[in-house]
């Protein structure tokens, strides 16, 4: 691994070093050359910072026994990894232009004639990750699914490995491996891959005991066959030599989602499966005609905005303040809301209760009191009955408030649970079941899992430090307090923006706490960010190909730290994780009031006043933002810190359908 | 079952003084026609509206309690889910309220007043009482223009100049929280702002164009403490709003809620997480809970605070009290006029509504907003403007009928002239009778040729 390090640098002036060791430990003379010597040094600093009990990078057994179980576990992964894999993370993204042209060719040069129609097929948003993706050469695997189709079982090899450490000596075999399987690749291709698996240490012998994640990709692997047979009765021959590619590589393990699901249809994706794919998605605003049939179910009429803004038009906006009033005055009409779910809708309309997690607290909890109310009708059974009460609450709540991520994922847990109550259990235990579920859910995976990322990231957190946030965000509110709880000396600088001004609430929190801060907005993020070391986020969800989703504003503040070579810290729980790959903000967001832009405070009347009805003005209020990974140096979960790409890993190994039993 | 945890008691009120000659032993308040449907009428359909059938109706007196019970059944029989409560005389709203708060039992208690019309939907105060999770909330809505402003007449000389009882009522700057409320006599006197509720807010909004609708959301648990422990409050209005308003930031009231209502849920550093998390983002638009944390209060005494909010309703919304004879008069016109929604019958053309039994003489003329109820006969030459005439009234020749609500079984003879008047049922008018801004008791026989200019005639 080291010894491949210094050509790389060299050919990339960008390499900057950002393993947290601190302005201090990494004078900026250091060059290149001494990175050899740095992971020690690193990882013997990085030591006795990440506490006693919890290591920063350790991922227990997919247990869930609640907190204990998880400190104590054992650790798959040396400590000493951390500065290692971040080292080399940022080397690697420095080689950008480098492994983008070598990526670029493959396409290309392919004698496969099918490449063209893998990439055609594929949805957009999947051939459209590479512009985005994260270009490690061998962390190709997420980053380009789509792109060339023979690659896939390659790099989901090779990006599986990643969390494992794919870096690091341990699994070579499975690089080699690839290189060998690989019937389409290009020589450039296949040299760079060779020349990875040069380099890595000696390989070791295969492991013979397959892990639950090997099985798994097997059976992927096998079902994928199964459809592309049953798919094209004439399959042309490449596709048959394809899946004999796939299945003999039992070792094909740790399938990223992403790679997952489009990997299955690599070999030509069914045009029926993709219709189910793509079906379900989303309500589409500007289809005039389901627009209709939604408005007929619709409780409260509600007027739609009249100018939006081109891109947006498939998402809902209706005209501000005139919801909740109709909404209000329907109180006694609604008979299937329950008084407490009709109360959390509109808490959430109004704007009283706002964040991932209060959201879903406040729904979790909605929801519990709903069921104890609940009783299960004559001659219906609970398990059904529940569940499509349950999905009335959550038409509501939409209704209201498009959910938030951190929602649909408790949702889809609530609903599971419910649905694997055994039918013989009485209601009265049933009852009792789903509500210590979901109590377990808010303890174990919000508050428990809060202080978790607490203990994590103040690991992270040094004397002399000055963190800069941005917006308003619980688990990084609780750090901080946490750190300077803990008599760690350092500085906030708090950047928020219009119109939501939320950093003031956590500016006033802070001051009154006596931290020390600096409040600023972010059209002053380049300046205040010469001084920043550390930057503290929060995020509404991480997607699975590492992108942040998160407060309008995020992927601003992460591009000039990265610009500024500032390590930018995403906190999140990892319950907020989804599965979905998203490339920009256009395609998933959430529009808010469009008159909330218009507000100057100083001004009673906005400068805009007038001409709010000209058809040539449009006002766009988004309330979301896609952060590419490229700009994350590392996310705190509860489950530990990891770089973006590992995503995946976490939502494979710890998702919560499956871990529940 | 209660809907939405909400109980709806209706106080219908009993014989009111300021009503008289109107009211009487057989025609409670309750029972007052305006546009020839009981008053009461207009608050039971606007429940039903809003799908609320299980009522309780207060009455004040036994004979009272009857009539309106013995209308209601027979009117409501299969629609409504109707206890009507009798209730001593004199012991006021909130005496009423004590006499069967031992009853209720949903979370949230919404109580209206008998003689409210109006088409705000109750459920909005409902939503917004649980959206804020208060203690109180009331509806509020502008005060009525006072007075036949737009008849173009002189009528209502001196009620025009004597000033309309205002309220002075106080509101946070986003006009979601009652901080001050005076209302009658106390107008007069300076007013007297809480210290500690103007520090907490910062900024007060000083309203006197909105009136209290006598429409409230209370929560059931601190209403029957208040009621328990305070013997001596009388009324709703005048007793128990002002103490919720002044206790808002040092309630015990509330604290006895909270304790009754969180006495199940352990305590534990887990709870007070999920508080945390829960309200972390909780940014009411009240500065209460902001400025709570700026003083450094404790938790504790966070809690010890209430809401009392308000529901101001919409300008376009009708909404009145028939609280006084003018307001009789003005809700008359109103609801065959502007506010004709509410009256529940379809206009004609010419925008009057005139029963097919109604018989009309030669040129007689109905103008618009109209009513003329069945089985009456107008005789010829006659003109009537912006009246409601009830059941088989017997109208003779030449007579003129403006501004003026006409009761059931009313004799009018020839040449009458009647302008914005009320006159109650059986009332006898003879020949060339002149009445102007007058009100004639039920049964009163007014000799012929006799004029008569704002006053109230009654039979001793």
């Amino acid at each position: 691994m080291e010894p491949r390090r210094p050509p790389r640098t060299v050919s990339d002036p960008k390499v900057r070093q950002v393993g947290f060791v601190t302005p201090a430990a990494a004078p900026p003379a250091r060059t290149v050359s001494d990175t050899a010597a740095m992971p020690a040094a690193g990882a013997s600093q990085e030591l006795p910072l990440s506490g006693s009990s919890l290591s920063p990078v350790m991922i227990p057994p997919p247990r869930h026994d609640g907190l204990s179980a998880r400190v104590t576990a054992p650790v798959p992964v040396p400590i000493a990894a951390t500065a290692l894999r971040l080292d080399n993370l940022q080397i690697r993204v420095g080689s950008y232009n480098q492994s983008e042209v070598l990526l670029g060719t493959p396409p290309m040069t392919s004698p496969s004639s099918r490449v063209e129609d893998a990439v055609s097929e594929f949805s957009d948003d999947v051939s459209a990750s590479s512009l985005y993706g994260r270009t490690e050469p061998d962390k190709v695997g997420t980053a380009f699914p789509g792109r060339s189709g023979d690659l896939m079982p390659a790099k989901s090899v090779v990006a599986g490995g990643s969390i494992g450490g794919s870096h690091t000596p341990e699994n070579p075999p499975t690089t080699s491996l690839v290189v060998k399987t690989l019937p389409g690749i290009t020589e450039k291709k296949r040299g760079m891959l060779e020349k990875q698996h040069d380099e890595a240490a000696a390989p070791k012998p295969l492991k013979e005991k397959t892990t639950k994640a090997e099985r798994r990709a097997l059976q992927e692997a096998q079902r994928a066959a199964k459809s592309a047979a049953k798919e094209g009765g004439g399959a042309d021959p490449t596709n048959t030599k394809k899946d004999k590619v796939v299945k003999p590589t039992p070792q094909k393990k740790d399938v990223p989602e992403v790679a997952a699901s489009s990997g299955k249809k690599v070999d030509r994706p069914l045009e029926k499966e993709r219709k189910k794919e793509v079906l379900p998605l989303r309500m589409q605003f500007d289809d005039k005609h389901k627009v209709e049939k939604v408005k007929q179910r619709a409780i409260v009429n509600q007027r739609e905005a009249k100018s939006r803004v081109e891109f947006f038009q498939r998402l809902p906006q209706y005209v501000h303040g005139t919801q909740l009033q109709e909404l209000e005055a329907k109180f006694f009409q609604l008979d299937a809301v329950h008084p407490s779910v009709y109360k959390v809708g509109l808490h959430h309309l109004s704007g009283k209760i706002t964040g991932g997690n209060a959201r879903c607290i406040a729904m979790l909890l909605a929801f519990k009191e709903a069921i104890k109310d609940y009783s299960t009708p004559p001659e219906k059974a609970l398990v059904r009955d529940l569940n499509a009460k349950i999905s009335g609450f959550v038409s509501f709540l939409i209704e209201c408030r498009p959910l938030s991520i951190s929602m649909g994922n408790a949702i889809k847990f609530l609903k599971n649970r419910i649905a694997k109550l055994p039918l013989s259990m009485s209601e009265l235990d049933a009852k009792a079941s789903i509500q210590s579920d979901i109590d377990r859910f808010i303890n174990q995976k919000i508050i428990i899992a809060d202080k978790v990322i607490v203990r994590h990231a103040f690991a992270k957190i040094r004397d002399g430090d000055v963190l800069l946030t941005y917006g308003l965000s619980s688990v990084v509110e609780m750090i901080l307090v946490y750190a300077h709880e803990h008599k760690k000396k350092f500085r906030i600088v708090i950047v928020d923006s219009r119109p939501k001004h939320e950093g003031q609430i956590l500016l006033r929190r802070l001051v009154a706490k006596g931290l020390n801060c600096t409040y600023t907005h972010i059209n002053a993020i380049s300046y205040i960010m010469h001084e920043v070391t550390r930057v503290f986020l929060g995020a509404a969800s991480v997607l699975s190909n590492g992108t942040v989703y998160s407060r309008v504003g995020t992927a601003c503040v992460a591009m000039v730290a990265k610009a500024y070579r500032v390590p930018v810290l995403i906190c999140c729980e990892a319950y907020k994780f989804h599965e979905r790959v998203q490339l920009d903000s256009i395609c998933f967001n959430e529009l808010g009031d469009p008159d909330a832009i218009l507000k100057v405070p100083t001004h009673v009347e906005s400068y805009l006043y007038g001409c709010m009805d000209n058809d040539n003005l449009q006002l766009l209020n988004l309330n979301y933002d896609a952060t590419p990974s490229d700009y994350v140096s590392m996310i705190i979960t509860d489950y530990g810190m990891l770089p973006p790409t590992s995503v995946p890993v976490i939502m494979r190994e710890y998702d919560p359908q499956n871990l529940w039993i | 079952m209660t809907r939405m945890d909400f109980e709806v008691v209706v106080l219908a009120g009993g014989a009111s003084s300021n009503l008289s000659p109107l009211v009487s032993q057989e025609l409670p308040k309750a029972l007052l026609p305006v546009a020839n449907r009981p008053v009461l009428s207009y608050v039971l359909e606007l429940l039903e509206g809003s799908n609320l059938k299980d009522l309780i109706v207060v009455v004040e007196g036994e004979d009272a309690a009857q009539l309106v019970g013995g209308w209601i059944s027979g009117a409501y029989a299969d629609r409504l889910h109707v206890e009507v409560a009798a209730v001593p005389e004199g012991v006021g709203t909130a005496g009423a309220l004590r006499s069967i708060s031992s009853y209720l039992t949903a979370n949230d208690v919404l109580i209206v007043s008998g003689d409210l019309v109006t088409d705000v939907p109750p459920g909005a105060i409902a939503a917004t009482h649980r959206r804020h999770g208060a203690v109180v909330t009331t509806l509020l809505c502008s005060s009525p223009v006072s007075g036949p402003s737009d008849s173009g007449t002189s009528g209502g000389k001196e009620k025009a100049k004597k000033p309309v009882r205002h309220n002075i009522i106080g509101l946070d700057p986003t006009r979601q929280y009652l901080l001050h409320m005076a209302t009658g006599a106390e107008v007069e006197k300076d007013i007297r702002l809480q210290k500690r509720i103007l520090q907490a807010v910062g900024q007060m909004e000083i309203r006197a164009d909105l009136m209290d609708a006598h429409l409230y959301a209370f929560k059931r648990t601190v209403l029957q403490d208040i009621l328990d422990q305070k013997d001596k409050f009388q009324s709703i209005r005048q007793d128990i709003l002002p103490y919720l308003i002044r206790t808002q930031l040092s309630s015990e009231v509330s604290r006895n809620g909270l304790v009754s209502s969180e006495s199940g849920s352990n305590k534990s550093a887990v709870q007070d997480d999920l508080r945390w998390l829960s309200q972390h983002r909780e940014i009411a638009p009240s500065t209460f809970q902001d400025s709570q944390p700026l003083s450094l209060k404790s938790q504790r005494d966070d809690q010890r605070s209430h809401k009392c909010c308000v529901y101001i309703a919409n300008e376009s919304k009708y909404c009145a009290r028939l609280n006084s004879i003018q307001a009789f008069s003005d809700i008359n016109r109103d609801v065959i006029g502007e506010a004709s929604h509410l009256s529940g019958y379809s206009f004609s053309a010419q925008n009057n509504i005139i029963h097919p039994s109604a018989e009309l003489g030669s040129k007689t003329t109905v103008g618009p907003q109209c009513m003329l109820a069945e089985g009456s006969k107008l005789g010829d030459k006659c003109s009537v403007k912006r009246s409601v005439i009830g059941r088989h009234c017997r109208i003779g020749s030449n007579v003129k009928i403006v501004n003026s609500v006409v009761m059931n079984h009313v004799t009018i003879d020839d040449g009458c002239s009647i302008q914005g008047s009320v006159i109650c049922s059986n009332v006898q008018l003879q020949e060339r009778v002149v009445l102007k801004d007058c009100q004639v008791g039920a049964g009163y026989i007014v000799t012929s040729g006799s004029e008569h200019k704002s006053e109230s005639l009654a039979r001793k």
